[in-house]
């Protein structure tokens, strides 16, 4: 349509819902069920166009697909869209919770229920935008954008401390992004574009790698996030919406590893293996410290949020590894954890909805009540462990692996954190759901209804589905990543034979 | 085609502003003291078809009246957005000053005449038309700083602004004449040419006292301190016009001072600049975190903006000024939008100007609270609005220039500025409602939408814009 493709169908359809809701007029219940039944078609719609795309992918090709491009900015900048095997997961992940989340939000959210829709819906557009972008200008664009409506979410329908979260989860995003931002101009002042498939074959002189891997990495360790900079995110999920925290940790802070695979590693080789040590450091740390962390957790939805810490902490080690499983893994990771900690948001958002509070003490014996809902809880603690036989554990052991090869003692201290994540996840779940129903408040408290049932249904069955049978995600990134690892040790073997005398 | 009609050909937008401020200075005085915005409306008029006339007149450079005069793209460039700031400050204007008893006939021909000055400056080729143009554009400022005279800090504005500005005229009169001295001449390519690329010492003082004339001008540090105390007791139309038109044109001229007359000496201008915007941007990102009045924190944003857009003139080159344009063409847009927003701030008939007066105004009037925000986020400069292109061309120049310390300095103190600019849309949006305010008047009610408009889609086609930028900054070189 008026020569765009299809991706740019997929990241701005979703304004169009948002147009469509600003133009409903009223508050009364019947036009707050309309917007939100408008969002929840469009993003459905959208999901079914990212499935599509998904149909019509060439997962044996590594180049990018879909490639659209026009006249921008000027001088190198373009409007250029497109997706490979790394992007394409995101995008489908992406677009697959987005209903999930209109959907839990369908009661939890009455105030303010039109702007809510139409933020989110912007915020679709923007996050399928950054896993599209094929311009650093555009992805940046996309990725700031974000700021905004995340800002707007956390801080008006937020908890009782939502505006110290709101602009902390700002400032810290916005100080590290303006640093990658520089970064870029250094490197469209060296390329002469910000095309960003020009920019994997353009070698940038080893000194300057390293600095433009810093600033990419001030960015991108914040979005991760990444021990020592990831406080905002216990504060941010602690007093977003459900929704909000689903958002952040299944699609958010999945930017930082994409960005770390997307440019760090296959535009800046011989800074990356330079400063494996220092991710590989930044990472056991992240794994065994916030795991303990969480351990000591009052409120569920900070111990999740650490938990996330520590599965990005899985994440970025599986990454700078460098090996097929390693990277792969990391990948797989990111999705599983998009499903699974989305799901525990969820299952928390359950709880909070009946009786408003994350306070672990306020609950215990759920099962007696809600059996079903137990059962669910159960699955994803597992997954969120690491089980066989759940999405989590293929994941955790790729990239373990991966690792294993490179750095045994790096691989060694993170398998302690497979345990500790065990320790607090089961801790959680025996505090909460076993034991015996004595709090009075509890004693009416009901199970899931079938809405909510439904917001879970298809969590469960990815989670499932991706534990026994991991193939389509990891063939179709196999060629991608193959290629980025080929590229990544010619030139780090290149830059060392220069270095011989 | 004579030598004297070409010259009124070019300089046809500056006739049109002198005959048409004579002509309705005297139909307001026949009128008498009566002021039903007859002359607001014919004053909007004059400055459209100066525009009009820039905009579909003839795009030839050329310099005119013995070397005085210089018509050329980078000038009309900055023409064009220097009189679409008074067309829209006028528009604007006309509800504030009926509101606070003080639409009195004078204004909008003060405001003319002070614009007429300021395409003068623009478009100065040597000191003597630099401060005849900053002098007229100047004068007609003192008198519209105290344009509210029974209001006590709209005096004490008006005073300030004349004192310092005064002081500042007599710095400048003096650099010109130290470079006159040196040069013996007054044109700006007489004195490059004698300046060569060697800097004496006469010369670097001359830069030095021209600058600190010009930096007043602009607002930028260390020479800022009248600006908070002007922006915020002064008729806030009048606030409106210092915050867009007044910085456009002291920066074109500083602009064209710079790079036509100091072209040779780059070392001794970039330091002069560098130190200036480091210093502006500083400030304007700390200064402004404690300021409750939203007139005064707009007056130190201001400062910062002008410290960024600094940057790109350091930078230098083609680049450089192409950036500093787009980013006071960006720049200016928002401004309006903001100040348009602060003319809407009225409850029960009285102009209020508390940043806790927009307390939930998202919840009272969301169309002007979303539109405010905009504003707010495209200040502080956050994709995908229209701040966030200015920023990238100017710190894109500097980058490219290998300015590296000047640029992380400065984007780091951009991310200090989005503390102040988010805390208006937390009060706005997450704050509880304060008193809803009076329904708004239609002239800033649509500034503050096709602004906001402006800002939010420049991103869908920004390409033609920035060619013009380019375009126009071409001619300089």
């Amino acid at each position: 349509m008026f020569g765009f493709g299809i991706l740019t169908c997929v990241v701005f359809l979703p304004l169009v819902g948002a147009a469509f809701i600003l133009a409903l007029r009223g508050n009364d219940e019947a036009t707050l069920n309309n917007a939100r039944y408008a969002a929840l078609g469009t993003t459905t719609v959208v999901f079914l166009l990212a499935l599509y795309v998904y149909a019509q992918f060439d997962p044996s090709s590594s180049a990018f697909q879909f490639v659209e491009e026009k006249t921008w900015l000027g001088q190198g900048l373009t409007y250029k869209m497109g997706i490979d095997g790394i992007s394409l997961p995101f995008v489908l992940l992406t677009t697959f919770l987005m209903p999930i989340c209109i959907l839990a939000s369908w009661q939890s959210i009455q105030n303010r229920v039109k702007e809510y829709m139409v933020t989110f819906l912007i915020l679709e557009t923007l996050m399928t935008g950054v896993f599209c972008a094929l311009d650093l200008v555009l992805f940046y664009l996309f990725f700031e954008g974000q700021l905004i409506p995340m800002f707007l979410i956390i801080g008006i329908w937020g908890h009782a401390r939502r505006v110290y979260a709101a602009f902390k989860f700002f400032l810290y995003t916005f100080a590290g992004s303006v640093l990658m931002l520089l970064a870029v101009m250094a490197m469209y002042g060296t390329a002469g574009t910000t095309d960003i498939a020009t920019l994997l074959h353009t070698h940038f002189p080893s000194s300057m790698q390293k600095w433009l891997w810093l600033a990419f990495f001030a960015s991108l360790a914040v979005k991760t996030p990444m021990w020592p900079v990831h406080t905002w995110l216990p504060d941010a999920h602690v007093e977003a919406p459900t929704a909000g925290s689903v958002i952040l940790a299944g699609v958010l802070l999945k930017m930082g590893g994409y960005g770390f695979i997307r440019f760090s590693l296959p535009m800046f080789p011989e800074a990356s293996a330079y400063f494996t040590p220092l991710v590989f450091a930044l990472s056991i740390v992240a794994i065994v410290y916030t795991s303990l962390v969480a351990l000591v957790q009052e409120n569920m939805k900070k111990l999740i949020a650490y938990s996330s810490v520590a599965h990005m902490g899985f994440v970025t080690m599986g990454l700078f590894s460098v090996t097929a499983q390693g990277m792969q893994g990391a990948v797989f990771q990111m999705i599983s954890h998009g499903l699974v900690s989305s799901a525990l948001f969820l299952c928390v958002g359950v709880l909070y909805d009946r009786k408003h509070t994350y306070d672990i003490t306020a609950y215990g014996g759920v099962v007696a009540r809600m059996p079903l809902y137990a059962a669910v809880f159960m699955l994803f603690t597992l997954a969120n462990i690491g089980l066989p036989g759940t999405s989590g554990f293929i994941g955790e052991f790729l990239t373990l692996i991966g690792t294993f090869n490179v750095n045994s003692i790096v691989a060694l201290f993170a398998a302690t954190g497979t345990i500790l994540s065990a320790a607090y996840a089961l801790y959680l779940y025996r505090r909460v759901v076993f034991g015996v129903l004595e709090k009075p408040s509890l004693a009416a408290v009901s199970d899931l209804s079938w809405r909510e049932a439904a917001v879970f249904a298809p969590l469960v069955l990815f989670t499932i589905f991706y534990g026994v049978r991991p193939a389509p995600v990891l063939d179709g990134t196999a060629a991608a990543i193959d290629v980025l690892i080929k590229d990544y040790d010619t030139a780090v073997g290149a830059a060392k034979a220069a270095a011989l005398p | 085609m004579s030598p004297l009609s070409l010259a009124l050909g070019h300089c046809l937008p500056e006739l049109i502003l002198a005959a048409g401020s004579v002509v309705l200075l005297f139909v307001g005085a026949i009128r008498g003291k009566e002021q039903d915005g007859l002359l607001t409306e014919f004053s909007v008029g004059v400055l459209a078809v100066a525009i009009a006339v820039i905009l579909l007149g003839s795009k030839t450079n050329a310099v005119v009246l013995d070397g005085a005069f210089i018509d050329d793209g980078f000038g009309r460039f900055m023409k064009v957005f220097t009189l679409g700031c008074s067309l829209v400050t006028v528009a604007m204007s006309q509800d504030f000053l009926a509101r606070e008893k003080i639409n009195k006939f004078e204004f909008p021909i003060l405001v003319l005449l002070s614009t007429l000055g300021m395409l003068m400056l623009i478009s100065a080729d040597g000191l003597i038309a630099l401060y005849l143009g900053l002098e007229l554009m100047s004068l007609a400022l003192y008198v519209l700083a105290a344009f509210h005279r029974e209001n006590i800090r709209a005096s004490e504005a008006g005073l300030k602004y004349f004192v310092l500005g005064a002081l500042s005229s007599g710095m400048l009169l003096y650099g010109a004449s130290l470079l006159y001295g040196f040069a013996g001449t007054v044109s700006f390519t007489g004195i490059a040419a004698a300046i060569g690329s060697s800097a004496a010492l006469g010369v670097t003082f001359g830069l030095a006292f021209v600058m600190a004339g010009l930096a007043f001008k602009m607002s930028a540090v260390p020479f800022h301190m009248w600006s908070p105390d002007v922006y915020e007791g002064a008729p806030t139309p009048v606030t409106t016009f210092f915050a867009t038109a007044v910085k456009l044109a002291a920066i074109a001229i500083t602009i064209r001072v710079v790079i036509t007359v100091f072209e040779g000496i780059p070392g001794q201008w970039r330091q002069l600049v560098t130190f200036i915007s480091i210093l502006s941007m500083a400030l304007g990102a700390f200064a402004a975190i404690g300021q409750a009045n939203i007139k005064r924190l707009m007056a130190y944003s201001a400062i910062g903006h002008i410290g960024y857009a600094l940057v790109g003139l350091a930078a230098g080159g083609e680049m450089g000024v192409s950036s500093v344009l787009a980013y006071m063409a960006i720049y200016v847009v928002m401004t309006l939008g903001t100040f348009a927003g602060i003319l809407l701030m009225r409850v029960n008939g009285q102009n209020v100007e508390n940043i806790a007066d927009l307390s939930g105004l998202a919840r009272t009037d969301g169309v002007m609270a979303f539109f405010l925000a905009t504003m707010m986020f495209s200040l502080a400069g956050v994709p995908p609005l229209a701040g966030f292109f200015a920023k990238w061309y100017v710190f894109n120049a500097a980058i490219q220039a290998g300015l590296y310390p000047l640029a992380v300095i400065g984007i780091l103190s951009s991310a200090v500025s989005a503390y102040y600019y988010l805390r208006i849309v937390k009060v706005m949006y997450f704050d509880e409602p304060a008193p809803a305010f009076d329904k708004p008047a239609p002239a800033p009610r649509a500034v503050l939408a096709t602004t906001g408009l402006l800002v939010v889609f420049l991103f869908a086609y920004p390409g033609g814009f920035i060619e013009a930028t380019r375009t126009a900054a071409s001619s300089l070189f």
